[in-house]
Parts: C-alpha cells; structure tokens; sequence
C-alpha cells in the first residue's frame, strides 16, 4: 500500500540566537552563546490515505515543526518528504502545485491565524479563486458552501474574524483550509485553545468532514484523551525523535517504549478518582544539548549501558507496531 | 474546626465604558484545613477573578462590590493593604498561570526563594534559607536544584519557571494555596510530578488549596470538593466523586458528556450547543439558559441556590434526572 505522504530523515535544525536577556547577561560576564536546536532529527513517518495518525509528545518535541514542513511552509535542513510516492522538491509545475494545495494546515490559535482585516469571504474565496479553482462568478456560492460545510451561517460571511467566538473561529480557520479542496490536513493542537465545552464541537466536525471529503489527517496535540478519540494510529515523539508508532488501541492497551507507558501513566482522566499520581523522574532534557545514545535514558527506570552510547532505531514488535528502545532487544 | 476560607456571597465587578461585567456574582464555597477544592468553568466564568478577589489583588476598574472573604475567621474584604501583604507573605500564596507574575526577572532564583523564606521568618540563618531552598526546587523535580539555585529565570525553560514559582508557593508551608491553572503548560509528565507533591503537602502540612483549572481530568484526580461555575457564578457543588458520578446541572452534565472518553471511541461526542456568553449581554435568569436543552420558562429567573441532596448545592430548577446520569 502506498501512503499518502511519507517522510524520510526529515530534519529541522534552528540556529538559537540568544534573546534580549540573554544578550544583556552575556555583555554582563555570563557564558552564553548562539546555539543549534535538533528541533526534528531524521524521522521517517508515513500516512496512508484515509488514516488519522495522532501525533503527540512533550512539548518542544518537535510536533510543529514536523507538521510544518509536512505542510510545505518551512523548510526542511535534511531529509524529504514524499507526497504519494514521489519527492515533493523534485515535483515542478502543476504536479508542484498540485502536491502544495493538496496539504494545508489548521493551527491552534484562531484568533491569531486569520488576518484581521480581511472578512471572512475574503479570508475563504481568495485562494480558491487565486488558484483558478473557482470563477469569480462562482465565488461567492463557493464561500456560502464551504461555510455551511463547517456549520457556519453563510450570512455572516462579510463580518471580521473578531466579530465571532474562538470556536467559529477555529471553523473559519477550518473553511479556509478546505477551501482549497486539499485531500490533507495537519492538525496542529486545532482544538487546545477553545473551551472545554466548545471543544466537542470541533472534534465532531473534525471526524465528520473527514468522512464526508474522504480527508486524511495528521492530528497533532498533546490532549491524549483527544488524540485516542480522533486516531486509527499514534505517533509517539521524544525529543525531535519518534519512539513509537501503533495503532490507537494497541498502543493505549500496550504501549512499550518506556517514554511512552510514562506519558499513558501520567495521563488524567475522569474516570480515575482521588489516586496518586504518576510521578516520573527528571527533567525533560534540552533539545540544545541531547543525551546521547537513547533520549530517555536518563529518565528511563530501565536504561542500561548499551542505551547511554547507541541510538535505538524503530524496531517492529508486533504488526504495525513499532518501537525504539534497546530493550527489546533483550528478549 | 474553623474552615481555612469560607466565601460568602463575593461579588466583584468591573465598571467599564460598555457597562458593569459582574465578573463574579454571587459566589459561595468553603475549603476546610487540608482540604483541595477544584474550581472549574467556562472560559471567562470568573474563576481567576474569584482567586484575585481571595487575595485582594483585584485590580481597576475591578471592584469587590459585596460579599465576605473569611481566612481561619478573618474577614479579609475591607482588611488593609499592609494586612494584606503580610498574610500573602507567610499564610496565603497564589500560583498565577504565568511565573513572570511571581518571578522577577533580574533576580536569581535562588535569591528570590530565600527572599521569600525570609520574609515570612526574618531569623532564619542564611545557610539555613539556602539549603530550604535547595529543597524545594528538588521537591518541584528540578534536577540539579543547587545549581539553578544561581541562575536567572531566563535561562529555564517555561515548565521549569512555573516550578520555580510553584516552589515559591510551597515553601513556607502556607496554610492556603489559590492556584489558578498552574499546570496548563505543563507537560503530563511534570504535571505528575507538581499534583503528587500538592497532594503530600495537603495531607501533611493541612494546607488549604484551591485548584482552578479547565482540566477535569486533574480535579478527578486530585480534589476533594468541586466547584462548577458559569456566567460568575457557581452551579454546582459539592464532593467529586458525587458530583462526577451524577452531576445535577445541565452544563456540568454537557461538560462529562462531551469529554472524549475510552468508551465513546470514535463515536461522535455529546456536544454542548452555542457558545460561551459575553458578560456584557449576560441572559437574564440562568446564564446557561440559552444553551440548555432542559431549560424552560422558569429558568428566566435567576435560579436560587438549594441543597437537592445531602452535600450537594445547585443552580437549576430542572436538575439532570438520576436515569439520564453519565457515569464518568
Ligand atoms: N522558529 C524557531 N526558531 C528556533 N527554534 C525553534 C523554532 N521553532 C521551534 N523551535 C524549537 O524547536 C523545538 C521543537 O519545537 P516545536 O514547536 O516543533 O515543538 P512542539 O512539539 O510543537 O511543542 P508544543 O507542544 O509546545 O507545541 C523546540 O525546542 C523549539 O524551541
Ligand atoms: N480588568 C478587567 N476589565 C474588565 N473585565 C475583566 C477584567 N478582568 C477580567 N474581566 C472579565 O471578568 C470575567 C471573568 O474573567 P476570569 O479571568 O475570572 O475568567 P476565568 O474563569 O478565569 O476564565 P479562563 O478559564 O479563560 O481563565 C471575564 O469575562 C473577563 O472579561
Ligand atoms: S532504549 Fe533504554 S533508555 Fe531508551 S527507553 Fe529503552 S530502555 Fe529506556
Ligand atoms: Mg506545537
Ligand atoms: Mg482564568
């Protein structure tokens, strides 16, 4: 089976200027210096068409930025990204343009993604009419339609973003990016900023457009509870590295990456009343300066020589299940 | 036994240019020595201005316009600033959803936690300070706590400034905590970490907490009482455990509902309809009204708080019925 988009080595390196404070404190004598962010290192990752892939890990992992150059709006330093087989910065012409469309990305903040000062029709029609998928004649039933396919009134379309509550908001924001007719969508924490109540909301719609427009998704959050409602498959990342890939039940009911079985104990959830929590130890390292060998080692109960020195690589441990850790091995 | 707080009737409002925002109106609720109650709402309910209120830090054109605020006894609505200030010191402390509140950025950490120590107990030693200190970074999972002692809230991370200022908190053992959504930018991992230790400080040290939050999830968990509020005011009281097993009010039964939760996988969830109100057109009579499906004419009035059952309060002339009760 051939997926959908596939990424191979994709990597992203920042360079890390210092800020003000850290200007000011290094003309005061501190040792401070710029340095290189591993944000994304060397992950391979494949969706298939029609498949949710849930995509979580602590924050500062990486999740944004691999949606990002997923998306086609950042760069990668190393690596590519496949698009139905074939190297997306090798496509030129229609098929490069057609592979960009085809990709669009919903991000977390409504307020601040949409431009203020255009009005939502503006906001939703340019693009589709920019690129030749709508005439100017058909535009605006173009809008009304995709305004009513995200559960908007089509008469509120000359208001501002500002005129309307963060979950229409995110609905526009949701419109503009189906407006294009793209057959992706990374999701990036589309529902963090919205209230618990609205947030429901936007899931349903989520599930149900999927369904109805054949869409296929990267979903990306740090909401467990969020991700094993929406996903067929998870994706596990520590530190700019994936650790483990299953499917949802699978991973929920057997998670083997010791990274992995921490984040599943941490999780809150209703249903658990007065308990202890799950403590684990240390401190998520900086990506500035990663430990070497396995990232976790340092916070791993189980670590053992070999995981301080080497690299574990994905390993499959059960069909469509895979991990990265050392101990696998062992058995 | 005097409770550690006891709220009664609080209501602060803004006086704007577009008119009064009764942020919170008519708030009552009391937290007994030890005891953790979860505040949980609405964006926008009031939960923050209700902690600004407690600790007398409500600022223009904010006003406490009626009510009481009764720390071990004391009324603390009208106390002054020099009262205030000093309780804040030593017996209350406030963890904001920002560290930068608490923390100033051209100090070391360390010296801000041993000014804190001493502020609230000038003849400690120095050396003394220092490795208390030293511990309560250590009891907040910062690694290597005598090292960051000396470094500047700049060079941590965002997770561990927000440790630092939870340190800050904890350190003297105060005898209530107003925490508003001090783990929301936490990673589940560390948030582990900081509700283990909350949780140890309430049973050993009978710390009073007030834990606000959006994250069900986290309250489940952790409180012992919770209170639901919507529109400035609170809806729903009363034990956890009772309350997530048979929540009584529509927007706390909505708010279950619409959790997406191991048995609903995949299905499509409850979803609570329209959206949060603004509280310059808040509706007349329940606030929740507009978007309740039990809602009838009745509830055009603003409904009274009542006792339906032993220990439990409510806002709502037609409560959930037992039969349509989610077992969260
Ligand atoms: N434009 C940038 N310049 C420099 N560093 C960056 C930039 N964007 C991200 N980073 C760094 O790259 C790392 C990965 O960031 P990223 O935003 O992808 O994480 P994330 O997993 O999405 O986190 P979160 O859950 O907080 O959104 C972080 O250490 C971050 O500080
Ligand atoms: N300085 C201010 N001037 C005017 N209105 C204010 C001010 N501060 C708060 N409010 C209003 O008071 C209401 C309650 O706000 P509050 O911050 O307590 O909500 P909250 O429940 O903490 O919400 P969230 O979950 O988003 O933090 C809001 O509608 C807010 O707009
Ligand atoms: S590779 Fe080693 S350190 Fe990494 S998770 Fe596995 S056991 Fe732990
Ligand atoms: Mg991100
Ligand atoms: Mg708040």
């Amino acid at each position: 089976m051939n997926a959908m988009i596939e990424t191979r080595g994709l990597t992203k390196r920042f360079e890390k200027r210092l800020d003000f404070a850290g200007k000011l404190a290094k003309r005061m004598g501190a040792d401070l210096k710029d340095e290189i962010v591993r944000a994304v290192d060397a992950v391979d990752l494949s969706v298939m068409k029609g498949e949710v892939v849930g995509l979580v890990g602590e924050s500062g992992c990486g999740k944004s930025t691999i949606g990002r150059m997923i998306a086609g709006i950042m760069p990668a330093t190393e690596g590519s990204v496949y698009w139905q087989g074939r190297d997306r910065n090798t496509l030129s012409g229609a098929d490069a343009k057609a592979a960009k469309l085809a990709v669009q990305m919903v991000f977390q903040d409504p307020a601040s993604s949409l431009n203020p000062r255009l009005r939502v029709e503006e906001t939703i029609g340019e693009a589709p009419l920019v690129h030749g998928l709508v005439t100017r004649a058909e535009r605006d039933d173009y809008v009304d339609q995709t305004l009513l396919s995200v559960g908007l009134d089509p008469a509120v379309k000359r208001r501002y973003p500002h005129q309307f509550s963060g979950g229409q908001r995110q609905r526009i924001g949701i419109a503009r990016a189906l407006a294009v007719k793209p057959s992706f969508i990374v999701a990036d924490e589309a529902v963090a900023a919205l209230d618990v109540s609205i947030r429901a909301q936007i899931i349903n719609l989520f599930v149900e457009l999927k369904d109805r427009l054949d869409l296929t998704y990267l979903f990306i959050s740090h909401d467990l509870s969020i991700v094993e409602h929406v996903a067929d498959r998870v994706v596990v990342m520590y530190l700019g590295r994936v650790v483990e890939s299953a499917p949802t039940s699978e991973i929920f009911a057997r998670p083997n990456h010791p990274y992995a079985i921490s984040l599943l104990a941490s999780l809150p959830r209703v249903e658990d009343r007065k308990r202890s929590f799950h403590v684990v130890k240390g401190e998520i390292p900086s990506p500035l300066a990663p430990p070497p060998g396995c990232h976790f080692h340092p916070r791993c109960p189980n670590a053992f020589e070999r995981c301080r020195v080497e690299r574990p690589a994905l390993r499959e441990i059960a069909p469509g299940h895979v991990s990265a850790c050392h101990l696998n091995d062992l058995t | 036994m005097t409770p550690t707080l006891e709220v009664k009737d609080l209501c602060t409002h803004f006086f704007t240019r577009e008119g009064v925002a009764k942020a919170v109106d008519g708030v009552s609720f009391t937290v007994k020595p030890g005891e953790i109650l979860g505040l949980v709402g609405e964006s926008g309910s009031g939960k923050s201005v209700t902690g600004f209120s407690i600790i007398g830090l409500v600022d223009q054109p904010g006003r406490v316009v009626s009510g009481s605020v009764k720390y071990k006894g004391e009324e603390l609505i009208g106390a002054t600033p020099e009262r205030m200030r000093a309780l804040r010191g030593a017996e209350i402390a406030m963890v904001f959803q920002d560290p930068m509140m608490t923390l100033n950025p051209v100090l070391r950490v360390g010296y801000q936690i041993i000014e804190a120590i001493l502020a609230h107990d000038a003849k400690v030693p120095h050396a003394e300070a220092r490795s208390r200190a030293r511990d309560a970074l250590a009891a907040v999972g910062i690694p290597s706590p005598e090292e960051r002692l000396d470094t500047y809230p700049h060079q941590l991370s965002g997770g561990m400034r927000q440790r630092v200022a939870i340190a800050i908190a904890l350190v003297n053992k105060p005898a209530l905590i107003i925490a508003d959504e001090p783990t929301t930018a936490l990673d589940v991992t560390i948030q582990g970490q900081i509700l283990a230790e909350v949780q140890q400080l309430a049973k050993e040290t009978g710390t009073a907490l007030v834990w606000i939050t959006h994250d069900l999830g986290v309250v489940a968990g952790l409180s012992d009482r919770l209170a639901v509020m919507y529109g400035g005011r609170v809806v729903e009281q009363g034990p956890t455990d009772d309350i997530l097993a048979r929540p009584l009010h529509p927007y706390t039964y909505g708010l279950l509902g619409s959790l997406p939760t191991r048995n609903r996988r995949g299905e499509k969830l409850v979803q609570i309809p329209g959206m949060t109100p603004s509280l310059m057109k808040m509706p007349k009579g329940c606030a929740f009204g507009p978007r309740c499906t039990r809602a009838t004419v009745q509830c055009e009035e603003v409904p009274r708080l009542e006792q339906p059952m032993p220990d439990r309060e409510l806002r709502c002339f037609n409560p959930v019925p037992a039969e349509r009760s989610v077992a969260a």
